[in-house]
């Protein structure tokens, strides 16, 4: 089974903050890291190889420095490794980015199975799994929380849903987007490592896409920052003071007229 | 890409300091681009030379035939025999949007058996209902509701679709949105219409909620959102609405989906309403043990509340998943929130800030949570709640 983990590098979000009294962004030891989502991604399709055989491709689409989170994903057991980079996918929302990466899945020869994370840390949208599915014309499944049955021609899986989970079954070629609870990430190996260290990898720029330029980067992107900003609080808050027991009487007499 | 224009710049370096991604930085006196740089715009506001400028944008897209495109559309979501509650939410927001624009409102339902919702989405302020009825909509499919969307998309052309950023919502709508080429703002926490265009602006956290970004879809058609839960306000039912109900039949072809849900589970034990209770009473990492949530469950419960946590409560392993709170939790909007030991991060913050009233007690003055908060009490918890919770008995008791 041939298996695509689509990974994202993505700032470690805890770290991002805009200061609300300067609005200006603390970038204070804000690191790089593989979205968290993808680890999961990543665990999954290793797993399925192990269980029935194949291979696991990473792919990215970045700049040159994501390269990193590839290294690091052969580390933890992928096979393959292919950066799609260029400056002209600058700027892409997740329409652009899905044209980008489907592009890119055709030119690597497809895949049986693509995993992508449920979201990016960075983002929070959720959207490029499912319209990559869409560009690759494949059926896929959102949350998936376990994977029940596989086999090279179908899947059985379970997708978190608000009210409990469905159990759902599709056949392959699909697309799914893994939830945390799907399993525990292994560390990289010290095998993994050494062939992390010399793997080359695969690097696809917009020209080897067979790609309509105007669908690339912010031309091909319909959404727009218009601006960014710290989250405003409310804030007209009462103090309640006193010694404990006064605190507690007048909390008391609020809540009894509640409650 | 982002030009910079090497005569204005002064190298003042607020560029380099307000960017997010780190893309920007003042080389020898005049700012640089590296490679991270997202084209987000950030800087641009910026700069008060007017060095930098953003080129590309207006090429994006085809401006033509916007106008075609009008009215503001809600899905409304289905699962189960029942309307999700964030339906009523976003009609009570999309309501405001349609009064502004002056255009209608109307509700999309896909289902297997329509009986009274039309008449209940009327009721809460949609002018119009399109329904399609259908035995294959039984269960929730992306392909089947996808489908469905798009086609009456393309046939009615509304230039707004809102749908509840729920497990189905954000699991279909982006099939949509990629089917129609169009764009589409994940979990918004608020909508707005540009004065001078009549164009969506779409509010969203962003970087685990650590900054707000406002977006908009400025050359294609619909724009399209997901909506948290919780956020907006439903207006009250009125059952004398009038309305129209359209029927829609979709092809059976467009309605197959290649994905079958064979089987639901509901959600196992810990049924947690926190969604439901009118008082939530939420503990966080200053509770230090499992004793302090036995603590504040005697509060919730005499107050007839529930019990809610902050994350580092539950990876503390004091009080399951469910009660989290926040922006990888729940969304709650109770009558009063009692936040105890709970420091107020943003992520926290977005998860319970839209409660009417909130009371914080916290022993650090300086807690972000009184920023919120309604009432704050500067005191330990340890003292002031069981303290509370004498005194509600002794009260009740007289
Ligand atoms: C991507 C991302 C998503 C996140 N999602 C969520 C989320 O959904 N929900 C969430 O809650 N967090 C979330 N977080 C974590 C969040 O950033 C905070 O770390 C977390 O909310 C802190 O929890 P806390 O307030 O309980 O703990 P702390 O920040 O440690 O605060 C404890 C507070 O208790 C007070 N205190 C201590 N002892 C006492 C006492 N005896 N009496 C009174 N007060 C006392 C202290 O003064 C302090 O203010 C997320 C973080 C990230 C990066
Ligand atoms: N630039 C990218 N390169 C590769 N995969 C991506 C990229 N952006 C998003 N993804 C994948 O899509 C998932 C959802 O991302 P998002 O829609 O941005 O929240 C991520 O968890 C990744 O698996």
């Amino acid at each position: 089974m041939k298996i695509i983990v689509c990974v994202k590098q993505v700032p470690d979000a805890k770290d991002v903050r805009l200061d609300p009294k300067t609005n200006t962004l603390s970038r204070e030891g804000v690191q790089s890291i593989i979205n968290p989502y993808d680890r999961h991604a990543l665990e999954e399709a290793v797993r399925l190889k192990e269980k029935v055989g194949g291979t696991v491709t990473v792919l990215t689409m970045g700049p040159p420095q994501a390269a990193e989170i590839l290294r690091e994903s052969v580390s933890c057991g992928a096979d393959e490794a292919v950066l799609v980079s260029d400056r002209a996918f600058a700027g892409a929302d997740t329409l652009a980015t899905t044209y980008t990466l489907s592009q890119a899945i055709k030119k690597i020869g497809g895949a049986d199975l693509i995993l992508c994370g449920k979201q990016a840390i960075d983002g929070d949208t959720a959207q490029v799994g499912p319209g990559l599915a869409v560009r690759m014309d494949i059926p896929y499944v959102t949350c998936v929380r376990r994977i029940v049955e596989a086999n090279d021609k179908a899947f059985v899986v379970e997708r978190l849903m608000d009210d409990g989970y469905d159990e759902v079954e599709v056949t392959l070629p699909a697309l799914f987007t893994v939830v945390k609870e799907i399993n525990e990430p292994r560390l990289p190996s010290l095998k993994g490592k050494m062939r992390a260290k010399k793997l080359a990898i695969t690097t696809l720029s917009a020209g080897d896409l067979d790609a309509d330029t105007a669908q690339l980067g912010l031309k091909g992107s319909p959404t727009w920052v218009v601006k960014v900003f710290a989250p405003q609080l409310k804030g007209e808050r009462t103090m309640i003071e006193g010694t404990v027991q006064e605190q507690v009487d007048q909390l008391a007499e609020k809540l009894m007229e509640w409650c | 890409m982002l030009l910079i224009d090497i005569d204005a710049c002064i190298g003042c370096g607020l560029c380099e300091e307000n960017c997010a991604f780190d893309a920007i930085h003042v080389v020898n006196g005049i700012a640089e681009v590296n490679e991270n740089c997202t084209l987000c715009g950030g800087c641009v506001d910026y700069c008060e030379a007017g060095a930098l400028k953003i080129e590309g944008k207006e090429e994006c897209g085809e401006k033509d035939g916007l106008a075609a495109w009008s009215g503001i559309w809600v899905y409304a979501e289905y699962r189960h025999g029942r309307i999700a509650p964030v339906t009523y939410e976003l009609l009570g927001a999309g309501r405001k949007l349609a009064d502004q624009k002056k255009v209608p409102l109307s509700a999309v339902l896909l289902t297997d058996k329509a009986g009274g919702m039309p008449a209940q989405l009327i009721s809460y302020g949609a002018d119009q209902v399109y329904v399609v009825e259908d035995h294959a909509l039984a269960q929730f499919t992306d392909e089947a509701y996808g489908n469905a969307l798009e086609d009456l998309a393309r046939q009615y052309k509304p230039e707004v679709i809102l749908a509840g950023a729920t497990a189905i919502g954000r699991s279909f709508i982006p099939r949509v949105a990629t089917s129609l080429k169009t764009g589409l703002t994940a979990d918004c926490t608020q909508l707005d219409i540009q004065q001078e265009d009549g164009a969506l602006l779409q509010t969203r956290p962003a970087f685990g909620g650590n900054i707000m970004a406002t977006i908009a879809c400025p050359n294609t058609r619909p724009q399209m959102a997901t909506v948290r839960p919780l956020v907006m306000k439903a207006n009250a039912p009125d059952p004398a609405r009038k309305g129209d109900v359209i029927h829609y039949t979709i092809s059976p072809d467009r309605l197959a989906s290649r994905v079958k849900v064979r089987n639901f589970v509901a959600l196992e034990g810990d049924q947690v309403n926190l969604n439901e209770a009118d008082i939530v009473v939420s503990g966080g990492r200053g509770l230090e043990s499992e004793k302090g949530f036995q603590m504040i469950a005697e509060l919730a419960h005499l107050l007839d509340g529930a019990v809610a946590a902050s994350r580092a409560a539950v990876d503390s392993g004091w009080i399951p998943y469910p009660h989290q709170v926040g922006q990888t939790g729940k969304t709650v909007s109770p009558k009063v929130y009692i936040a105890c030991g709970i420091s107020g991060a943003i992520q926290h913050l977005v998860g319970m800030q839209s409660s009417d009233t909130i009371i914080a007690i916290n022993r650090d003055p300086h807690a972000p949570i009184f920023n919120v908060a309604t009432y704050g009490v500067v005191g330990d918890v340890f003292e002031i709640v069981p303290k509370l919770i004498d005194k509600i008995k002794q009260v009740r008791s007289s």
